[in-house]
């Protein structure tokens, strides 16, 4: 099966547009950031404490805006949101704002204590079990067991304890048990097990899934150290390119990338996602697929400098991108897939990690036909017509020169 | 061209053994099997959940200390020699980056005995710099280079303490190291997968930060301003008020008057373990280095009924009265239960950080949000491979398997590298390896689109695949040394996550190169071996 035969699309004439839509989608970017009053920063660049707190049925986002304001344990701003995603339907994230780092910590405890007091029995003297460790669970457990005439050897305690949160934590339960004749059906919990679980547990309508505490001094370092570890990338790119084809070629892809990083950031702004540690993986991986694809082009166009000499370079570079078509729909379509997949039932921790990439190969890839080449052709262009010369001729000596094996690629 | 193809063979094969035995070793059974796979590639702990905490070491602390012992020793020396002053002291500082101005500063020095003050400084102090302030007033500090060293020690040891506490907690696997560049950051990172119980693991580290054991003057107090009102607003000279850790929210507030400078620290402090007396009261016996024994029997012999604090953190958590001298060893006795004699020696026995800590950063991702990403991730990833196989087989026929296999072989190759480096997988490293497949994918169809279009011109199927192969290649290399010199930069100056990703990449994209030039050509060469009148090929 073949799709893209023999094409022949005048890519480099239909520039404009996309050079057009390009500019409007990073001037609405950029007028997102502005009107938004900066980037949205996750924790990991912002600071603060951040839980996030799943419950078993719709959480009750009033009462625990209520709760929070009402404890005034708590230093700085709380904030409760709730996701929109379905399949994070009943999670909530509350969140405190960047103080010093003792404060985090006694923001973070006052967290615990005033959900453990709006929808706990923290008076009951009794250990929940949705937020139980092993450890305490098996400390609860030994005695009472004994007691009700069920004596198990400790390692078997042990096992039927971990059995028993392994069972929580797994989906579809994920942490949350309704009911403790849910866990009958285990191997190994008999009717003792369970009475001996409901005189010393109660199950908490809610459990904490993650905790994160970022103090002043790490955001700003980690945001600093990404920024310029990837700039540092870029123009390591663009020595590398530049030695291998011609300054131009080096220059333009790295313009093209950063094209695309921008636009992806726009983005991020204007669907108002938070940008992360994720997201900074994720932008990195942009980076090199869509580094990649432009060279696969600029590759292309390097060969037929050297067979097709007395073509105009956009007649050649419209001929290298339809030689290169097939692949470029090919290798975008197939990543774009996986990454689509990821996006859909990858979840709320590869969620924006995944948004970024699909945003970015779509960019990354038009970006190699309609940014980089035709900066490469407006460079020639204007040297073209400045000299009169045929500077082309002059790349395609050098790329000559650069290459080992001249004589069998080109026949 | 034969044995070549034997040669290519052999060395294919070896590598596949190899990477199979690195992720899942030499299983008998496909329980072991599972475990096997799960030992050598560890998660991390975004996807396995488990704690993850970044500690600043106050090393401002320890070079603080070290000036104290210091002008003690300076004021003992002064004395022998007679030389007079009037004030030394060495000021608080409060952050990390201050460590630097930590001095000593000493007052009235009278003018004519300057020079013996001198000669005494430089000769028992030389890792000090002296300045003189005035005619009078001098300031000591660290040399440059022994600051540094300093708190580059102070690290280490606070890594060395931290790792035996963390041990305590039984845990399989752990990691606590520095973090960031020795000299310049003062973190500590501690990683501790699959731990269902955060809190426990901070209270061991954190709460346990500085152990000293002080002279009490008075006390206990009901409040700390109730302390104040009786001592007329003013502590004396060199106390300070401390309040002791609750046992449990029925227990009222305690305060204790107790001298700055302690007596001994949990420094001195050799061994500790938890035991019961005569009367089967719980108790604590405990034994000392010999340079501390000597200080504590001397003070404890000056002292006895006196009572003394065990202050961990600023927090009294006992209060012993002395009973009689204490050299080396000695207990502490009277305590209300077993739990507290086991904490209390445990306190006594993990030593004292040489300096305090302040968490810069904690995460703690729960063992069901763990569970899920798993889940999901595997999920999403075999829909996207399975796509990705699909799609290839569809498009390229029998050339597809090649791209197919090239691509498994790919993420058996990582995996193994993942195993044998000791690295864990965390979403990052994911990440890099969702472009390295990206990549694999774009090397296998540029190589098929390019074997096409000589197809196109007319040639055989040999020349084809050959010319294919060589016109690729150059691109191949252009892609792939392009993506290798960004990850270098990557790795020198990212930190962290960035290196993880970095790392991930450039074992792929060798991996790559191997899978899908040189193992696919290999099985094209298979299928097209002797057979040279071959004009059709299933690509």
């Amino acid at each position: 099966m073949e799709l893209f035969k023999n094409t022949n699309y005048d890519f480099l004439g239909k520039k404009w547009p996309f050079i057009i839509a390009s500019l409007v989608l990073t001037m609405a970017g950029f007028a997102s950031i502005l009107v938004r009053g900066g980037l949205t920063f996750g924790i990991d660049f912002k600071g603060g404490t951040l839980m996030t707190v799943k419950f078993s049925q719709k959480p009750p986002i009033e009462k625990i805006r209520n709760a929070f304001s009402r404890s005034g344990k708590i230093k700085g701003e709380v904030t409760v949101q709730n996701f929109t995603d379905p399949q994070t339907q009943n999670e909530i994230e509350i969140g405190t704002e960047l103080v010093n780092e003792k404060q985090l910590a006694a923001n973070r405890q006052a967290m615990e204590e005033v959900l453990a007091a709006s929808f706990g029995q923290p008076g009951s003297g009794k250990l929940d079990l949705n937020s139980a460790s092993k450890d305490s669970l098996a400390s609860r457990l030994r005695d009472p067991l004994a007691a009700a005439g069920v004596p198990m050897a400790e390692p078997q305690l042990q096992k039927v304890v971990a059995d028993i949160l392994n069972y929580r934590d797994t989906p579809p339960r994920s942490g949350l048990i309704v009911d403790f004749s849910q866990l009958s059906s285990l191997p190994g919990v008999n009717a003792g097990i369970i009475s001996a679980l409901k005189q010393e547990c109660y199950l908490a309508p809610y459990t904490v899934k993650k905790t994160e505490m970022v103090g002043p001094k790490v955001g700003a370092e980690l945001r600093n150290k990404a920024v310029l570890a990837t700039l540092y990338a870029l123009a390591g790119m663009l020595a590398y390119i530049a030695f291998r084809f011609e300054w131009i070629y080096g220059a333009a892809a790295v313009i093209a990338v950063f094209h695309d990083t921008l636009i992806t950031i726009g983005l991020f702004s204007i669907f108002h996602e938070e940008i992360s540690m994720t997201v900074i993986a994720a932008l990195l991986t942009l980076v090199g697929y869509s580094m990649n694809d432009t060279i696969v082009i600029f590759d292309r166009i390097r060969e037929n400098l050297k067979i097709m000499r007395r073509e105009p370079l956009e007649v050649l570079m419209n001929k290298s991108v339809n030689q290169t078509l097939s692949r470029t729909i090919m290798s975008a379509g197939l990543t774009f897939l996986t990454v689509v997949a990821l996006f859909i039932w990858g979840g709320p921790v590869l969620h924006t990690f995944s948004f970024a990439l699909v945003c970015g190969i779509t960019v990354g890839t038009y970006s190699s036909v309609f940014i980089a080449s035709p900066i490469v052709l407006f460079w020639h262009n204007y040297t073209d017509g400045r000299k009169r010369s045929a500077p082309v001729l002059a790349a395609a000596a050098r790329t000559d020169a650069s290459r080992k094996s001249p004589s069998k690629a080109v026949k | 061209m034969k044995n070549n193809l034997t040669a290519r063979t052999v060395i294919i094969v070896v590598t596949i053994l190899v990477c199979v035995f690195g992720i899942i070793d030499f299983p008998k059974s496909r329980a072991e099997l599972v475990k096997n796979f799960n030992d050598n590639i560890r998660l991390g702990l975004d996807l396995k959940g488990g704690t993850h905490l970044v500690l600043e070491i106050q090393v401002q602390d320890a070079v603080k200390a070290d000036a104290d012992q210091s002008a003690e020793r300076l004021k003992d020396d002064l004395k022998k020699q007679n030389v007079a002053w009037n004030s030394m002291d060495v000021p608080d500082v409060a952050h990390v980056e201050d460590a630097e101005n930590v001095a000593i500063t000493i007052k009235g020095i009278p003018a004519t005995q300057s020079s013996a003050f001198r000669g005494l400084v430089s000769e028992r102090f030389s890792n000090y710099i002296l300045t003189a302030l005035n005619s009078t007033d001098y300031s000591m500090k660290l040399k440059p280079t022994d600051l540094n060293e300093l708190k580059v020690d102070t690290v280490k040891r606070a890594v060395d303490t931290i790792g035996n506490r963390i041990d305590q907690l039984g845990l399989a696997e752990k990691s606590v190291q520095q973090y960031g560049k020795a000299g310049s950051k003062f973190e500590v990172l501690v990683q501790l997968p699959g731990v269902d119980d955060p809190a426990r693991a901070k209270e061991l580290i954190g709460t346990a930060a500085v152990l000293e054991i002080c002279d009490v003057k008075e006390g206990p107090f009901p409040s700390k301003e109730g302390a104040l009102a009786q001592k007329g607003g003013i502590l004396p000279l060199g106390t300070r008020l401390v309040r002791s850790k609750p046992r449990g929210a029925q227990d009222g507030e305690q305060w204790y008057l107790v001298m700055k400078t302690p007596v001994i620290t949990g420094r001195d402090m050799r061994n500790a373990r938890p035991g019961q007396d005569e009367f089967r009261k719980w108790e604590t016996n405990f034994s000392l280095s010999q340079d501390g024994g000597r200080r504590f029997g001397r003070y404890t012999e000056a002292n006895i009924g006196n009572k003394l604090a065990v202050v961990l953190d600023s927090q009294i958590v006992s209060v012993a009265t002395i009973q009689s001298k204490i050299e080396d060893s000695g207990r502490i006795t009277g305590l209300g239960s077993e739990e507290e004699g086991v904490d209390l020696s445990r306190y006594l026995r993990s030593g004292s950080l040489p300096a305090g800590v302040i968490y810069n950063e904690e995460r703690s991702i729960g063992p069901s949000l763990g569970a899920d990403s798993i889940h999901q991730g595997i999920v999403a990833g075999l829909a996207g491979l399975l796509a990705v196989v699909a799609v290839m087989l569809v498009y390229y026929k029998r050339a597809g398997v090649n791209a197919v296999l090239a691509l498994g072989l790919n993420t058996i190759i990582l995996l193994a590298a993942v195993s044998y480096f000791h690295a864990v997988l965390t979403l990052p490293g994911i990440a890099g390896i969702i472009l390295t497949i990206g990549m694999a994918v774009d090397s296998n169809v540029l190589i098929f689109e390019r074997i096409r279009e000589e197809l196109r011109t007319g040639k055989s199927v040999i020349a084809a695949v050959d010319n294919g192969f060589s016109k690729a290649w150059w691109t191949i290399v252009d892609t792939h040394v392009t993506t290798v010199v960004s990850c270098a930069f990557l790795f020198l100056f990212g930190e962290g996550p960035v290196r993880g990703f970095a790392v991930t990449l450039v074992i792929g994209l060798i991996a790559n190169v191997f899978t899908a030039v040189f193992v696919s050509k290999t099985i094209f060469d298979y299928e097209l071996a002797g057979r040279r009148q071959l004009t059709e090929l299933s690509i």
